[in-house]
């Protein structure tokens, strides 16, 4: 898979810290990447790297397999955590600036913009003051702005922060859409539930070093803890006497009638020996492979290191 | 370039529809026309209110010696008691009562005005010299010397300074100190106060977008260098738009209210003021026998200040006036939004403005002395050291500087405000991507050698 972004051995260093330690990323053309890591692990500096915001002290950056130069900003769009908009300007005419900044014609910009606002509903914002918008209605035109200028790579840093869950699913779609349209995405976030809804790839980064970087359903797999779910009718019991020491029972639980079940298997047994076990003394309904949460791997990963 | 040029449009058009800027416009004029109108118009309503004055005059030997003026008339009132008069002079329509005594040769405490008002200056000036002279003259007449009118008519003299400057080269060139001092001060001051409020303007600008948190946006598109040289120069747009609002109403103000307040004169309005201050200056020059020469002594001197009003050459003054509010500006501006930069919000902006509040201030009282003094060497070092030569220098150019003297001011200010600029940029481009900290010298220090 061809990479539209890839960081080799960035070091940056500020006064007292090592914000970045050699890391790497690659980013696969027309993924979803997600980018976490804990408060302070080096995200936003990242970030601020690939739009040569800031320099790296070391490494090398490649954008669509050149070297990472100035021009490529007008082919970058972000939207950062810390986002903003001056208060006292009108919406239409801050859009119609920020969008000129990153290079439309005046022309150009207009006729994307009145087809977003129009999209969204909110042309009749056009001649309000930033001041009288609501934080949510702020965000949506921030988020326009970010994509005007139709870029290649997308920058969101924590995006769902500020929404409330309508307009944060209204987004989650405008971000898959974008994608299917050939928009390769960085996902920056703490938030477990969207990383598993939306991305394909990740790394995880914590004190300025890469935990863990690759396709998400090969890190699941990594972290796979041969633990199984059972749902069954009959005894708990019945359940428990039957299983010998080469498995463990984690939990049992209830919802109505149906009786559930977490076991480990130990010692290399397989998830077939486990059934045959279990059949003769409990009716069971499902069987499923308990495949760690993001939020699980990413809580053992940073606390292990 | 084409990204600086949309961030001094941005600057430049959200400042410039700003009600406070529109207010200032109007306002700015107003105060600085009425400034020149003001004291003229109140010279002439001084005049022209007619003031009778009852003269009881114990020693009979002054009737009718005070010589009337077109709004000061003076009535002999023989055989009047003081005391009576004293009573009922404002009933009667008098200003006030001049009493003399009849010791009045010999003891000059001996004559009093009574009044309810407080006579001006101009009156109690006419009525002594008046009767200066006239004592003078009857004492001189004792020694009875022939001829004696043509005498003091011959040894009276008058003595007017012309100062003429000689120029550099040879020319010479009629000078007045009070209207070169009053231009001096008042570019010298302007750019003080420009500086200031737009330096601080600058400053708030950089804070409130740091504070909104749209500059991480912003430095995604342009590069922080861009974007603070993008302020400093719509900013800078903004002070000269409002100069020349200021400069071209206040002229089109002072023009209407002169046709329109002083119609029979038709002159310019700088020209108006200054002949207004000589009229009505002009009585308490005048010697009663001498009026017709005085009068167009008057006019020499008039024409004296509108000469060198010309020689003061505005052109050259405006120019320079801009370009040392450019460079002063410039030079402080880049340090007005490193500090802007530096901090999270305005009130911890106190402890990195006093470096540049200092040498401003300073450079305000050496202004004082510099008009006053021009070629002295402490005018001289402020005016090329770069942190006040923008404010020192305007103050000593109505005086004539040589040239050499103003090309070392000039080139030194620009040298120093691109080392400011490149100085500040390093401390800027750290500091707006810096959220949370208080920010001290030392870590700004450490941000210049580190960036």
């Amino acid at each position: 898979m061809k990479e539209i972004f890839k960081a080799d051995k960035v070091v940056k260093k500020f006064i007292n810290t090592v914000a970045l330690d050699q890391v790497s990323v690659s980013i696969p053309k027309g993924s979803i990447y997600g980018l976490l890591g804990p408060n302070g692990a080096g995200k936003t500096t990242l970030i601020r790297i690939i739009n040569q915001i800031t320099a790296p002290d070391e490494g090398t950056l490649n954008f669509n397999g050149e070297k990472l130069r100035p021009e490529h900003i007008s082919r970058i769009g972000y939207l950062p955590e810390e986002r903003g908009l001056y208060k006292k300007m009108k919406v239409g005419e801050q859009a119609l600036y920020l969008a000129q900044l990153k290079g439309l014609s005046k022309k150009e910009a207009m006729s994307r913009l009145k087809k977003w606002f129009g999209k969204f509903e909110i042309l009749d914002w056009w001649n309000k003051k930033v001041e009288e918008l609501s934080k949510g209605m702020q965000q949506k035109v921030q988020f326009i702005v970010t994509i005007l200028h139709e870029p290649e790579l997308l920058i969101f840093d924590e995006p769902f922060s500020g929404f409330d869950p309508i307009n944060a699913d209204m987004l989650k779609k405008e971000i898959l859409t974008l994608r299917e349209e050939g928009a390769t995405i960085i996902f920056s976030t703490h938030n477990m539930g969207s990383v598993e809804e939306l991305c394909d790839h990740i790394t995880l980064i914590d004190k300025g070093r890469t935990l863990i970087e690759g396709d998400i359903n090969e890190i699941r797999d990594r972290y796979r803890s041969d633990t199984y779910e059972i749902g069954f009718q009959g005894e708990a019991e019945k359940l428990r006497q039957s299983l010998n020491n080469h498995y463990k029972l984690l939990e049992t639980s209830h919802e109505g009638d149906l009786q559930k079940a977490r076991i480990k298997l130990l010692h290399h047994t397989t998830d077939n020996e486990l059934l045959s076990l279990l059949i003769p003394s409990v009716h069971i309904i499902s069987f499923n492979e308990v495949y760690p949460s993001m939020n699980d791997i990413f809580i053992k990963v940073v606390k292990d290191n | 370039m084409n990204k600086i040029g949309l961030i001094i449009k941005r600057e430049y058009t959200t400042r410039v529809r700003k009600r406070s800027f529109i207010i200032m416009s109007i306002l700015g004029p107003i105060l600085f026309a009425s400034l020149m109108v003001v004291p003229a118009l109140i010279a002439m309503s001084e005049d022209q209110e007619v003031k009778r004055i009852a003269v009881v005059d114990s020693s009979h030997l002054f009737m009718d010696v005070i010589p009337e003026s077109e709004y000061l008339k003076f009535d002999y009132l023989e055989n009047a008691r003081l005391n009576d008069i004293k009573r009922t002079y404002s009933t009667g329509g008098y200003y006030g009562v001049l009493y003399i005594s009849h010791i009045v040769a010999f003891e000059p405490n001996s004559v009093v005005f009574y009044s309810d008002k407080q006579p001006n200056l101009a009156t109690k000036m006419h009525i002594s010299r008046a009767m200066e002279n006239y004592i003078r003259d009857q004492k001189l007449k004792t020694y009875e010397i022939e001829n004696l009118d043509n005498i003091l008519k011959s040894v009276k003299t008058r003595i007017n300074i012309r100062t003429i400057k000689i120029t550099e080269t040879g020319r010479e060139k009629e000078s007045h100190t009070g209207v070169a001092m009053a231009v001096g001060y008042i570019g010298g001051f302007l750019i003080y106060m420009f500086i200031f409020f737009f330096g601080a303007q600058l400053m708030r600008g950089v804070i409130e977008e740091k504070v909104n948190r749209i500059v991480e946006v912003i430095v995604s598109s342009v590069k922080p260098f861009q974007l603070m040289m993008g302020k400093i120069i719509g900013i800078a747009m903004v002070g000269l738009t409002q100069f020349m609002i200021w400069v071209v109403t206040t002229f089109l103000l002072v023009t209407l209210a002169s046709t329109l307040i002083f119609p029979e004169m038709n002159m310019s309005p700088t020209e108006q003021v200054i002949s207004q201050d000589i009229m009505s200056s002009g009585p308490v020059e005048e010697y009663p026998e001498a009026e017709p020469e005085a009068k167009s002594e008057d006019m020499d001197e008039i024409m004296g200040f509108l000469s060198s009003l010309k020689d003061i050459n505005f052109a050259l003054t405006l120019g320079s006036f801009i370009f040392y509010f450019l460079g002063g500006y410039l030079l402080y501006g880049a340090l007005f939004a490193s500090i802007g930069a530096a901090v999270d919000n305005e009130t911890d902006t106190q402890q990195f403005m006093l470096p540049l509040t200092i040498p401003l201030i300073l450079a305000l009282l050496v202004l004082v002395n510099s008009i006053n003094n021009p070629d002295s060497s402490i005018s001289f070092w402020f005016s090329i050291i770069p942190f006040t030569s923008p404010i020192v220098m305007m103050g000593r150019l109505p005086f004539g500087v040589p040239n050499w003297e103003v090309g070392l001011s000039m080139a030194l200010l620009v040298i120093t405000f691109i080392g400011m600029t490149w100085l500040a940029a390093k401390i800027y481009r750290t500091g707006i991507l810096m959220y949370g900290k208080k920010t001290s010298y030392k870590e700004i220090a450490k941000w210049i050698r580190h960036s």
